[in-house]
Parts: C-alpha cells; structure tokens; sequence
C-alpha cells in the first residue's frame, strides 16, 4: 500500500514534470509517434492486402482430372474417399458431360463445341480444401497426384506465390523499419533522459547525500522514459487512424470503379495494446540505458 | 559510535588530506573539529559520511567499517547521519517545506505522518512560517536552519555540521548553536567543524583541532 502511493506519487511527479516543458514534451512525443506510425502504417496496409488477396482468391481450389475410361463405380469410390480425407472440406463431381455444357455457356465457343465429334473432356473433381495456406495446398496436390486413376492434379499457386512473395518482401521492409525506428526512439528517450539527469544533478547529489537507494533515484527517469513513450505511442495510434480515415475515403471511391468493398483495416485492440505496450516498453529501456550511464557519474563530493 | 583508527586519506594528486588520525566519539557526545580551512575538517566528516573512503586505517560508524562497506549499505548508513553543510545544498525548485520532506520521501514515510513530521522539524527551526517560502528567498541564516531542519527531519542519531556558522553574524550563529545544543540534551551525537573561537568560549565542548591533516594533542 505504501509502496503503491509511493509510485502514484511519482507517477504524479512525473505528468507534472512532462508538463512542465510543455512544447518539447509535445515535440519529443509528436517525434516518436511519428517514428511508430511508419511501420505500423506498413503493418496496417499489409494485413489489408493479405485479407484482399485471401478475398479475390476465394476459397482455393484443386481440380482433379481422372483418366478417361474410369467407371462409375471407381468415380464413387474415389468421391468417398477423398471426401473422407482430413484436409478437404467438400468435394465436387463434374461430369465429363456438365463440363462441356458449361464450356459451352460460358465461353461462347458452342459453334466450335458442337463441331466436335466426341467429348474430349475428362472426368473431374473440385476440391475444396480446409486450409487456404500455399504450403498445406501444395502438399495436397502433391499427395493426390500418387492416387490411382488421377490423370491430372491442378492448382492454380502461382499467383499466390507471387502475391505471399510481394507480402513477404512488405513484411521484412516493415519490420527493417521497425527495428531502425525502435532504436531512434530508445535514443530520444536516451538523450531527453541524459538532459534531464543534468539539469537534475543537484537534486540527485542531495538525494544520494541524505541516504537515497540508486532505485529511488532511478525511478521517476524511468517513468518518465515509460510516459513518454506511452504518449508517444497514442501519438502514433492517432496518426495512423487518422490516415486510414483520410485514405479509406479515397480507396472506397477507387474500390467501386472495381466493384470491391475494400477498404483498409483499422488496428485491432490487440494491435494497438501491443503498440502502446512497445512504445512504453521501449521508452522505459531508453530511459534505463540513459539512467546507467549517467547516474553513477553523478557522486556527492 | 564514531572511531578513527589511524586513518590516512591521500587523494589523487599525492594530497595527505588526513594523517594517522585516532581517536573516538561516545554516543551523545558533541565534539569540535577546528583548525584553519585546509586541515582536513570537511575530509574528516565525507569519511564519515562516506562520501569519501579513508586510503588505509579503519573509521567505523555505528559498528560499520567505511574502508570496506557495499555501496548497496551507503544509503541506509546516510540516513542514520543528518548532514549539515556550509552551502546548504538547499533546492530551489520546491518551497522549504518539500526540501524538509525529501528524506522522509526517500525513506517511504506516510504522507500524513511525514507532514506532522517536517512541521515539528520547521517548528523546531523557527521556520513553520516560512514553509511556503522558497529557499532561495531566505536569508543566509534562515537556509541554515532550513538545511538543519532537513538533516534532523528523519531522527538521525548522528549529526554532522560542517561549518554551521561560516557565513553568518554572531546573532545567527547562536541561534544555531542554541539548536545544536537542544539536540546534544536529547542524545544526538555531533560532529561540528568551525574556525570560530567565539562559539567555542560560548558552547565549550571537547574539541579536536586539526592541523595539516594531523590530530594535534
């Protein structure tokens, strides 16, 4: 309980302290809340994309050609057992039939169609797998390629290549910018820290001269380190959210000429919990690092 | 309570500071330093205070040995010694009430009871008016006493006073010597340095005189 008013009264100490400097508070803060934003603004514009691509793809398919001259029986037996299977949701059957009627329809090459002696088209299954993940795709197909009777495997994972390719090369470049950013901030915080510590010294001589332990000396700089960084983080969160509300207006204008709905994400709760957990944690490490370099400089004589 | 034990301190440079310096201070003792500025007097109380560490010999404070005591034990040995120094070490970002409480802060007193505390301090000072005052709107007189009302805030039973009076008129000096005096009745033990033979004659007590950092008999 002690302990606890203790900290309140530090705390308190503390906002009034960030207070008392208002524009360079608000400048140090508007710094690394811009800092932040830049790779949670990547973050936030990955997870759009990856829910775009998931939504244009729909649900993945594979599609199953059968050697020509399976009987009905082994066609019922192979749906049975691929239904049976654990990493397929729901098998479609298309007969050989269906398929060029559809062909017709839907190309509008019926004249060239009907010119054809006899149906060259196979048999076929639509596989509808539980997992929309390339890998877990591509293991599927693989395994269904040694099955009997299975003339030909097709999935379409090129595209998706190219598209886990390009979200890959955005992932390293937002977290390259997040490690980067992340020092700029420990060192704002180091050098706000080293300022303050300076312009302290008097007070910390004297505290240390009548009997204070380095914690409680050490204490209020780190939570000031912590505030800042906090501040800075909701500087962040705002920034970005303020973006997306200026951007979404533009993208949904854009998203209609293509009769999309898409429009970008905003942070999740636990995205932005876990940015302003970071952005405090990280303005506490700043602070500790600037605290253990400087405050054992500082000796009574 | 306090014990020299031929205690030498050299500072970097080759300065002898102090010289086989013996001798011992009973509990509830007031004792003098004296001798001119330069004889080691303020050497002499940084060692006990350990803000300086003796460079061979033994001086002890309250059972522990200053030469070999862990960083980790230096606060806790502070707040047992009040510090009374020449230039105050007053802090002028907080009124003199806030600079009384500092120590109490520092060692997790309740608010409430530390309030009762810095006022009994202020009162005993003659300085429970001014507590709104900033420090540096007091008089050199008045800082003193503010700066002893800081040191015995937190019931130290040693008190060190390095030139108390230095600075200050006969009036004031007395003033501050008549405090020193009413915490020597109650027990406390005190470690005064002065160069002022006129608070000597006034409040005789056993006085250790200094010269080139060595005890003269």
């Amino acid at each position: 309980m002690k302990t606890l008013i203790e900290h309140l009264r530090i705390l308190r100490h503390t906002l009034q302290r960030l207070l008392l400097t208002p524009n360079a508070t608000l400048l140090n803060i508007l710094i690394i809340g811009i800092a932040l934003s830049l790779p949670v603004g990547g973050y936030v514009l990955l997870k759009s994309v990856q829910a775009l691509g998931s939504q244009v793809a729909g649900t993945p398919q594979i599609s199953v050609f059968l050697a020509s001259g399976t009987s009905s029986s082994e066609i019922e037996r192979i749906g049975d057992k691929l239904k049976q299977h654990n990493a397929i949701k729901r098998v479609e059957f298309v007969p050989r039939d269906t398929a060029l009627k559809k062909l017709q329809q839907s190309t509008g090459l019926a004249d060239v169609i009907g010119t054809l002696a006899q149906n060259p088209l196979p048999d076929a299954f639509i596989i509808y797998p539980k997992d929309g993940d390339v890998k877990t795709l591509e293991a599927l197909r693989d395994e269904l390629k040694t099955w009997p009777r299975f003339e030909h495997v097709q999935l379409d994972s090129a595209w998706m290549h190219k598209l886990e390719a390009l979200l890959n090369f955005g992932r390293t470049a937002v977290i390259i910018l997040a490690v980067l950013l992340s020092f700029a901030l420990i060192a704002i915080t180091f050098n706000t820290i080293r300022l303050q510590i300076l312009t302290r010294r008097e007070e910390i001589e004297v505290a240390k001269l009548i009997g204070a332990t380095d914690a409680f000396i050490r204490r209020p700089f780190l939570y000031f380190g912590l505030a800042q960084g906090l501040l800075g983080g909701i500087a962040a969160w705002l920034l970005v959210a303020g973006s997306l509300l200026l951007l979404n207006h533009q993208v949904n204008t854009l998203a209609q000429f293509y009769a999309s709905n898409f429009s970008l994400q905003h942070l999740t709760l636990s995205d932005s919990l876990t940015l302003l957990g970071f952005s405090a944690y990280l303005g506490w490490l700043g602070a500790w690092f600037s605290v253990s370099q400087h405050l054992w400089q500082i000796e009574p004589r | 309570m306090i014990k020299f034990n031929q205690v030498y301190k050299r500072y970097p440079g080759g300065h002898e500071a102090l010289k086989n310096m013996s001798f011992d201070v009973a509990e509830g003792e007031m004792v003098y330093l004296t001798g001119h500025s330069g004889a080691g007097k303020s050497t002499l109380l940084k060692l006990i205070a350990a803000i300086e560490r003796p460079t061979s010999g033994s001086v002890l404070v309250n059972g522990q040995n200053i030469r070999s005591i862990k960083p980790v034990a230096i606060p806790q040995l502070r707040r047992n010694i009040g510090l009374i120094f020449q230039d105050h070490k007053l802090l002028f970002d907080r009124n003199a009430f806030d600079n009384v409480m500092l120590p109490l802060q520092i060692c997790g007193f309740d608010h409430r009871e530390s309030a009762k505390r810095v006022r009994a301090a202020l009162d005993k000072v003659g300085l429970l008016e001014r507590e709104k005052a900033n420090p540096i709107a007091l008089s050199g007189g008045e800082q003193q006493r503010l700066c002893i009302a800081r040191a015995i805030v937190n019931r130290p039973t040693i008190l060190l006073a390095d030139e108390p009076t230095g600075n200050l008129d006969t009036e004031y000096s007395n003033e501050i010597m008549n405090i020193f005096k009413s915490f020597h009745q109650v027990g406390v033990t005190l470690l005064i340095s002065t160069h002022d033979e006129g608070i000597l004659r006034q409040f005789p007590a056993r006085a250790l005189h200094l010269k080139k950092g060595e005890l003269q008999a």
